[in-house]
């Protein structure tokens, strides 16, 4: 990015919504409390800005920073038009559309209850993953290397395996002793088909010169699964990893929607009961913040373990 | 550690007697046998270097895959220095014509492969080097196979099997992918490699020129069925010089038992 200009820019255009925040009258009738606090932070975040881009004229600015610069600005933008439509000018209909300072004020007075929420979601999410990933893998590996095991598992897996682990809702919280294991058992069956599948495809395309070099170097069947077929079947590992990721998401929020009562899928539907808007709002950010964040993970860990691969996907 | 150093830790095990006894094989083609070797007999004598000719699909890879013992002869018997030949085994050692380093190990883990299925790689971490700067790749020992060239990644599958000290060692057409130029050079450097650490070496290739360069007897397979049909000796002493006239007369020779010769 060499257009010094962006990086004023987007200090200047932060200081400017502060401003706007701060001193435009809001309409009558509100009372938003965090109007002075949610302006505070967008000077802030202006001030940051002006450094970097003073830093940026007198040296170099590191280039990240650089690179988030025009993402800046749109978002310094969008800010101030949603500040104006809703707190500035009420032309949205409330209470659906909270001002930015609702959201804030939701973050910061409801920080217990959020907090607790993220907690209680990011627990029965990861109990629920590593079984059934655990499982998906050794299932697949299982199936890839044995006949007999394929021959029993694979009726089962393409019967049982589309049916969305939703569906099994009902009978899952009646089955289980708590809704808390009923949605453990659901998210790893969520996980599990997706990794078994690709786990075992992975097993059954590994290069049969593969297994011919590892035993005319004297091998034995431990070592081709372990030091052969396992790595050589990651990269497809990889892909039910990520596809059981994302269908795990789905079921805890609805798992937690509709038995759990905790859980960030919770809030949600609690904040619906009260017509808490901007709860649903914050609850939504935090959530897409955390899942985004838990995919990142995952490519991390990928990028890591398969550093051999060229041209990975960046994410 | 010194080159005569290298040669001399590496040349402890002298090569091995092959002997194929009257083998006939055959593959399952629509539920129908189809005769690929038919009685061929052999031996392979210890520290010799036998090449193997012949026509395209005759079943000279199959012979080393029986040889390396990956599969199993449905009649006749093969044995290396008297142990019969039913399982593979890191003493008898099979280079493939695609080199098939894993492309998840740098190339000294690849290398380090036999000794670690082993569970000997602890013990002998320093062969690993050894023989890395033996075909030449120590500066590479860190990289990735992506990382290599063809000539690179083949050597690197030579010095995978060397490692483990072969009595045997086994080519499939090893260097049938290489671009002339590498194929020469890699040519002299199996013929050095031979001389140094004196394994008994059992060569498939399609090049006539590439069997009367290196080795020391030339086995020319018929058609398949494939049977022996002439053994051809090569005396001439090493090093060899590709412009021999003596290597010249072999090739020609070989040609007309391939059913060449008019091309010549």
């Amino acid at each position: 990015m060499q257009r010094p200009w962006i990086l004023g820019t987007a200090a200047a255009a932060w200081l400017v919504v502060a401003l706007l925040t701060a001193l435009w009258p809001e309409q009558a009738a509100t009372d938003w409390e965090y109007t002075g606090h949610l302006a505070a932070a967008f000077a802030a975040l202006g001030g940051v800005l002006a450094l970097a881009s003073i830093t940026d004229l007198l040296f170099a600015c590191p280039p990240p920073i650089k690179r988030l610069a025009p993402w800046m600005l749109a978002l310094a933008l969008l800010l101030g038009a949603w500040e104006t439509v809703t707190a500035k000018l009420g032309l949205l209909p409330m209470p659906f559309f909270p001002p930015p300072q609702a959201l804030l004020e939701v973050v910061v007075d409801d920080r217990v209850r959020l907090a607790e929420g993220v907690l209680a979601s990011l627990r029965l999410l990861a109990g629920g993953y590593f079984v059934g990933a655990a499982l998906g893998f050794a299932v697949g590996v299982a199936m890839g290397w044995s006949r007999a095991v394929g021959y029993w598992i694979h009726p089962v897996l393409r019967l049982v395996g589309p049916l969305p682990a939703t569906a099994w809702l009902p009978l899952a919280f009646f089955a289980f002793p708590s809704s808390h294991s009923a949605s453990t058992f659901l998210i790893a069956l969520a996980t599990g088909f997706p990794v078994t599948v690709l786990t075992w495809s992975g097993v059954a395309s590994v290069s049969s010169a593969y297994y011919d070099v590892a035993r005319t170097l004297g091998a034995n069947q431990r070592f081709l699964i372990l030091k052969v077929t396992i790595p050589a079947a990651m990269p497809h590992v990889f892909v039910g990893l990520f596809m059981g990721l994302g269908n795990s998401f789905a079921v805890l929020v609805i798992a937690e929607m509709l038995g759990v009562k905790a859980g960030l899928g919770w809030y949600l539907q609690w904040a619906q009961g009260w017509a808490a808007y901007a709860n649903m709002y914050a609850a939504l950010l935090i959530m897409a913040l955390i899942f985004s964040g838990l995919i990142t993970l995952l490519f991390r860990l990928r990028d890591w373990l398969l550093a051999w691969q060229k041209g990975l996907v960046r994410w | 550690m010194s080159e005569t150093a290298v040669r001399a830790d590496i040349a402890s095990g002298r090569g091995a007697a092959l002997s194929i006894h009257d083998v006939s094989h055959s593959f399952e083609l629509e539920g129908r046998p189809l005769p690929v070797l038919q009685h061929v007999s052999l031996r392979v004598e210890p520290g010799e270097f036998v090449a193997i000719l012949g026509p395209s699909g005759c079943g000279k890879s199959t012979l080393l895959r029986l040889a390396a013992g990956l599969d199993i002869p449905r009649a006749g018997f093969l044995s290396l220095d008297g142990q019969p030949i039913n399982a593979p085994d890191a003493s008898r050692i099979l280079v493939f014509q695609d080199p098939t380093l894993y492309p998840w190990r740098t190339v000294w883990s690849n290398v380090a492969l036999g000794l670690e299925a082993r569970g000997l790689l602890r013990s002998h971490r320093g062969r690993v080097d050894d023989v890395l700067r033996l075909v030449g790749l120590a500066g590479f020992a860190t990289a990735y196979p992506r990382q290599l060239s063809g000539g690179m990644s083949q050597r690197a599958a030579l010095a995978r099997a060397l490692v483990n000290d072969p009595k045997l060692l086994i080519l499939d057409e090893p260097l049938g992918q290489l671009d002339s130029l590498t194929r020469i050079a890699m040519q002299q450097e199996l013929v050095s490699l031979w001389h140094r650490t004196g394994f008994t070496a059992l060569l498939v290739t399609h090049d006539v020129e590439e069997a009367v360069f290196l080795a020391s007897r030339v086995i020319v397979l018929s058609e398949r069925p494939a049977r022996v049909m002439v053994e051809v000796v090569n005396a001439r002493p090493y090093p060899r010089h590709r412009g021999d006239p003596h290597l010249a007369e072999l090739r020609r020779d070989i040609m007309g038992h391939l059913g060449l010769a008019g091309s010549w």
